[in-house]
Formats: structure tokens, sequence, C-alpha cells
């Protein structure tokens, strides 16, 4: 351009952006050295979605292989490999860390309108110790990979010539670092509660993860020593599980169980959380049974450190410690039936808006009802003689794990992520991949079902032809979740890319963490919070901060 | 850390002390105090229920095996044991006089019996290396060949030789020394590691970073200190003096 257009001093015209957590300071060691949950909250969930794609992968691999009867792919020996890479990864890097890790770091403070978690350094210690696994995690494959599947079980893990004692030190640091997530909620939520905000004005999402931190560190410990026995037995024989030095490998199931079962509730109490919340926001209605569904988690907790026997029906247990945790199981689906139909009475004559996070709820509602109640079904002593170890089981734990926990993952994530990101997805995008993750998760796992009532063992590298249809339903249903992941993956980038700016207040939470410019500054509120009335009380919801847009 | 923080700082109770900042996230030293706290107690916690598996672990051999247990555990030295408990019960109180020198401001004698209880762990230590090496001669357990293997042919362990014979009478002898040693050896771990927070503690001390105001790394590396000491009171009669 050759004319006279006198130039702009656009710095004098546009003002200096507003200081956020992401532009504060710049540079690795701001992020590689950062005490900010934001960050570590940032770091955690780039972890575990890697280890998410990794193990989905990793799941493709398997349903791929098992196109044939024969198997198409891989030797028997590295299709064991390959399905316990599947369970190691998606378990103990993923599911375990996957909500309080990411989601709670970046929400549990905001939601509390703490500058920060009580104890920041512990929270970075966490993620390198969850970094530190991951390592050896995946060093165990390169030294030879590991086919005992993720339960490791004696005397099996003791005796295979694989990588076993650097996967079992790289879960000991895992389970570190969830110990110590859970430590510094537990702490946070006691110490650190805006003022005003009492223990039951707390968003059902503090209340999850609260009674998830219980079960963190009473539980995990367990497990710790248990993978370092497993080491010392593969270094010095101690002979404790290895049934040819006197040990006995049922004890092992017992305290891998301990721990393990415990676990399940510590993956999904935190799903429970981002329900409550999805429910009620993107209903606009307070919830229904806040009280029942807050003491139900609790309750959740406690009863699952009594039941872990119900995963050793078959292994050899006294039939009297049989009937005690087949009936202590049943207990379990009390509080959690409470849950689903306080959400369900929640979303009942709601001002329901179903956008992406909302489509992930209602998914999440049917699959566990499912995963839920098949649960019972495996619960029932004499049923679970016929089923354990088929793909009934198999698919009863996808329907909680993968249709029900990752599912409130994506819900969560898609409800935070104009908060934390400060911009929108596509959400056109958004609804067409929840659908077809819903579609093609059924498609996987109600085969699934089938084949496992009709006897299909879980984790055979071949099955008779007579299963074939059932296996190839399944195949196709995995693919048809990959190509739903793959979407997230595009719209989700392209929104950091090109999106579109997030409102302070999305979708008209009235929470604290929507209280706060998007994104957060570094200390999380401009000027320190009051929590005034009841939380999900939506007569104050502030409509204009659901129009103005982030500066 | 933020622009406009104002940062709480606890003043230094004299001209050899330094004063204490309170980390920008809380609004007081108490809400400080008790955070650190609780989280401490919290991970004293998951120490003893990590220990728990061990201890439950022993409680199951010790039904299955007995004679085992009764003969491994008089092959121990307890006059060796009961030494070793005095030390860590004496250290045990070095370290709460420690502490309360440390909130008391009295620099030098924190760092007196900060340094005494540092002894204590090094005697510990030093004792109980020579049960070890006892261990090693009789070839009870050999750590010189720990990691030799398991023989499937033979049923021969690399570290279990028993020269003496005194185990021959009972089912899997080696049983009770593996969890002797996988025990103590853990608890070990947990005396050094004690012994190198201390330290770090003195070093603190000798700067002046703990007084009256601020002595919170000293309370909770004392309790560190007692919870070792409470799993050797276990540990002790349970493994020399039961049997």
């Amino acid at each position: 351009m050759t004319t006279n257009v006198p130039t702009v001093d656009r710095q004098q015209l546009e003002p200096a952006p507003r200081k956020t957590f992401w532009n504060c300071s710049t540079g690795f060691w701001s992020w590689a050295g950062t005490l900010d949950h934001k960050r570590i909250g940032i770091m955690y969930l780039v972890g575990v979605s890697v280890a998410f794609l990794c193990g989905g992968v990793f799941a493709l691999l398997v349903r791929l292989h098992l196109w044939n009867p024969h198997g198409m792919l891989f030797s028997n020996e590295s299709y064991n490999q390959i399905f316990t890479l599947h369970g190691a990864f998606m378990v103990f890097l993923f599911i375990i860390p996957a909500i309080p890790a990411s989601l709670g770091n970046l929400v549990l403070p905001l939601q509390l309108g703490a500058k920060d978690v009580a104890l920041p350094r512990l929270n970075l210690l966490s993620f390198y110790l969850w970094l530190g696994g991951a390592v050896l995690a995946t060093l165990s494959i390169v030294l030879g990979g590991f086919d005992t599947g993720w339960t490791f079980y004696a005397p099996y893990s003791l005796y295979t010539d694989k990588a076993v004692v650097s996967i079992g030190l790289g879960i000991f640091l895992l389970g570190f670092s969830s110990i110590f997530t859970g430590l510094n909620f537990i702490v946070t939520t006691h110490k650190l509660r805006a003022p005003g905000l009492t223990w039951f004005r707390m968003p059902l999402f503090i209340w999850a993860l609260y009674a998830t931190a219980i079960l963190q560190v009473l539980a995990t410990p367990v497990l710790g020593i248990t993978v370092l026995l497993v080491a010392f037995e593969r270094l010095y024989h101690v002979g404790i599980f290895d049934p040819r030095l006197g040990g006995d490998p049922v004890l092992f199931e017992h305290f891998f169980w301990f721990y393990s079962h415990p676990a399940v509730y510590i993956m999904v109490l935190p799903a429970f959380g981002i329900i409550s919340e999805m429910v009620t926001v993107h209903s606009r209605k307070p919830l229904f049974g806040y009280k029942l569904i807050a003491f139900s988690s609790l309750a959740i907790a406690i009863i699952s450190f009594l039941v872990w026997g119900h995963h050793m029906f078959t292994s050899g247990q006294s039939t009297y410690a049989l009937f005690a945790f087949s009936f202590l199981t049943f207990f379990v689906a009390i509080p959690t039936a409470i849950k689903e139909f306080s959400w369900v009475a929640t979303v009942w004559k709601g001002s329901i808006a179903l956008n992406s996070p909302m489509l992930y709820t209602l998914a999440f509602l049917i699959i566990f009802a499912i995963g839920g109640l098949t649960g019972v079904i495996l619960g029932a002593l004499n049923v679970d003689i016929h089923l354990h170890d088929t793909y009934f089981v198999v698919a009863h734990f996808h329907y909680v794990m993968m249709g029900s926990i990752a599912l409130a993952f994506f819900a969560g994530l898609h409800h935070w992520w104009p908060k934390v990101f400060g911009v929108m997805y596509n959400e056109t995008l958004a609804k067409i991949a929840a659908v077809t993750i819903f579609v093609g998760f059924n498609a996987t796992f109600i085969p699934q079902f089938i084949m496992g009532s009709r006897g299909m063992p879980r984790r055979y590298a071949t099955y008779v032809p007579d299963y074939i249809n059932y296996h190839r339903a399944s195949t196709i249903g995995a693919m048809i979740i990959g190509l739903g992941m793959a979407l997230m993956v595009y719209y989700l980038v392209a929104s950091l890319l090109q999106g579109k700016k997030a409102m302070q207040n999305q979708w008209g939470g009235v929470t604290l963490e929507w209280h706060t410019p998007t994104p957060p500054p570094l200390e999380n509120f401009d000027k320190p919070p009051v929590m005034v009335g009841e939380v999900y009380d939506y007569s104050k919801l502030d409509l204009e901060s659901t129009r103005t847009p982030a500066s | 850390m933020s622009e406009g923080h104002h940062a709480v700082v606890i003043p230094a109770p004299g001209p050899e002390f330094v004063p204490h900042t309170v980390a920008h996230h809380f609004d007081t030293p108490v809400q400080e105090f008790q955070s650190a706290k609780l989280g401490f107690w919290l991970f004293l916690a998951t120490e003893i229920l990590l220990f728990g598996g061990l201890f439950a672990a022993y409680f199951f051999y010790h039904e299955a095996y007995p004679e085992t247990f009764r003969l491994g555990g008089q092959q121990l030295d307890w006059k060796l044991g009961a030494v070793n408990t005095t030390v860590l019960l004496v250290s045990s109180w070095t370290m709460a006089m420690g502490v309360r020198s440390a909130q008391t401001s009295q620099k030098k004698k924190t760092l007196f019996y900060c340094g005494l209880t540092v002894l204590g762990a090094v005697m510990f230590l030093v004792i109980k290396f020579f049960e070890y090496k006892a261990k090693n001669d009789h070839g009870l357990f050999v750590f010189t060949n720990m990691f030799g293997g398991y023989d499937q042919a033979t049923g021969q362990l690399s570290w279990f030789k028993d020269y003496g014979g005194v185990m021959a009478g009972v089912p899997h002898g080696h049983l009770f020394f593996a969890i002797y040693v996988t025990m103590t050896g853990i608890h070990g771990i947990h005396v050094l590691v004690g012994a190198g927070l201390i330290i770090w503690i003195m070093k603190g001390c000798a700067k002046g970073r703990f007084h009256a105001g601020y002595f919170l790394p000293v309370d909770l590396v004392g309790l560190y200190w007692h919870l070792v000491d409470l799993i050797w009171i276990f540990l002790f009669p349970l493994l020399y003096l039961v049997p």
C-alpha cells in the first residue's frame, strides 16, 4: 500500500491483555517448576490424555486381532502383552489419575474459592511421580514388555520372564502420586474453603473428590507394598506369594484386591461428582437429594473396603467368606442407586440444555445403569461361578470404566474446557462425537455381554468360531469409538488454535469457579470470594456473566 | 509471588533467627501450620498401612508355620534387639526435646538434641549391621548372594544356606528370615531417611530458620521419627520375643 494512512499504535488502542495463569509467566521452567494447581492440572491433562490414547490404540489392536478366531495380528505371546498394556495403561496411567489429578486439580481450588491447593509442592511432586511411573511403564515395554494382565496375579507374575520388576516399581510410584493427590485434596477441603463455604454448601464434585481422597490415602499404600513384594519376589525370592517356597498366591489376591476394589471407587467416585455437577448446571435446577448424594459417596467409600473378596469367588476362600462378601457386595448398590435416582430426579422437569457435556451425561446415566446392575448380577455368588473370567465380566467393567468413567471425564472436560482454556470448541462436532462414542460403545460391549454369558473366556488370544459374529460386531463397535475419539481430538485441538472466546460463565453455573474471569488469574480470584447462600441456587445466577465474552 | 500480594511474615524473635514468610496461598500462619500438620498425619497413616501389609504377611505365615517362626525367632539375638529398642526409645526422647527446644527458640539446644537423635539413628544402624552380618555368616540370609536366584531343580535359594542346620526340622525355614529381613530392611531405610531429615533440620536450624514463631518442619520431622520408633516397637517383640 502506498497511501498515506497514518500508522496506528495498536498498543495504545487495545488495553494490555488481562493477566491469566496462562500468560503470567513464560518459559519451560515456569511450567516444569510451577506450583500453580491449574498448570499442574494442565500437565496432568496432557499426560493422562496421551496415556489414554496409547491405551486406546492397544484396545483397537486387541479388537482387530480378535477379528479372526485364530487371531489376525500377533502371536499369542504378543497378544498377552498387548492386552496387558491396554489394561495397565488405562487403569494406572489414565482412569485412576484422570479425573482427580487433571480436572480435580484444575477445578477443586476454584470451587473452594482457594488460591491453590494446600500443599502445592507436594502437588508438583505428585505429578513427577506420575511421570516417573509413566516412564517406567514405557521402559518396561522396551525391556521386554509384561504379559501378566493388569492384575499381576501370582504365581505367574513371579515366573514370567518379562519385565515385571520395572512395571511394578512404576506402579509403586504411580500409587504414591495418587496418595499425594488425595492427601492434598483432603487438607485443601478442610483448611482452604472460602468464608461462608460450609461443608453442606460445597459442590458435590468436591464431596466426591473428598470421598475418593480417603480411599486414595487408605487403600493405595497396600497396593504399594504388594507390588514391592512382587518385585522382591522376583529379585530375591521372598517366598510370601510363591507356592514353591511355602508362600500363598491367594494372599497376593487378597492384598491386591484390598486395594484394587476400593480403587474401582477411586476411579468412579470422581465421575459421580462430575455427573452431579452436570445434571444440575445443564438442567438449571438444584440437585435433588444433595445431602444423600454427598453421604452416599462416603458410604460407598466405606463399604468398598469390605467387598474385595467378590473378585475371588473361584480362588479358594472359605464358603462363609464367600457368603459374606457376596452379601456385602449388594450393599454397594444402595448408595449407588440413591445417586442414580437423584440424578434422574434432578433432570426431571429441569430446563435441559442438550449441549455436549449434557449429552455425555445422559449417555452416562444410561450406561451406568447397565454397568451397575450387571455388577449386582456378578456379585451374586452362584451366578458369578458361571460368569467368572468371561467376557460378561469384561463388558460389565467396561460399562463402568469406559462407558461411565471415561464418558464422565469427557463430560467434565467439555464442561470446564471453556473455563480453563478460555475458548469454545465446535459444539456441533462435539455433539456428533458424543453420539458416535455412545453408539460405538454399546456396539462394542453388548455383544461381549452375550458371548460372555455363553461362555467366551476373557484374555484368550483365539476362540472357537461359534463366537465370530459377536467378536466382529465388537470390533466394528471399537472402530466407531475410535472414529468418535479422533473427531474429539480434532475439534479440541482446533479450538485451541482458532476457537471462539468463551464466556465467563459458559453454561450458567453458580458454583464459585464461574465467579472468576475466564481463564482465571494466577491466584484464581481477583478478590477473595465469599460464599453467600446455598449451593446450586439458580435464582442467584448472574445472567450478565453468561453473556459477556471474556476479555 | 504475584503483584499486589501482601505477604504474611512471622518476625524473628532475635538477631540469630530469620523471619518466616507464610506461603502465598495461606491467609494466616495458623492455616499454614494446621494444613501441613493434617497432611503429615495423613502421610503417617499411609506409612502404617504400608507396613500393615507386611504385618499381615507376618501374622499369616506365623499361623501357617508356627514352628518355623518359633525356631527362626530363636536365631535372632534378643539382647541386641533390646539394646536397639532402648536406643530408639531414647532417640525419640531426644527428638521430642529437640522439638521443644525449637518451640522455645533455643537454637543451640535444638542442634544438640537433634545431633543426639542422629547419633541414635547411627547406633541403631550399626547394631543392625552386625545383626545382619551374623545372619549372613550363619547362612540364614546371605546378603552377599541375595540376588542369586532360586534353583528349581534342587529347591535351593541362593541366600538361604543354613550352615548350622538350625532350621532343618521345620518347613520353609527361609520364610521367617525373608520376612525378618524385608520388614527390618524397609524399617532400616526409614531410619536412614529419618536421619537425613534430621540433618536437614539441623542445617535449617543453624541458619536460624526455626524459632517460637515457626517450627513446623521440626515438628513434622519429629512426628516422622516417632513413627519410625513406633514401628520398631512392634517389630521387636513380634520378631525377637514372640517365638
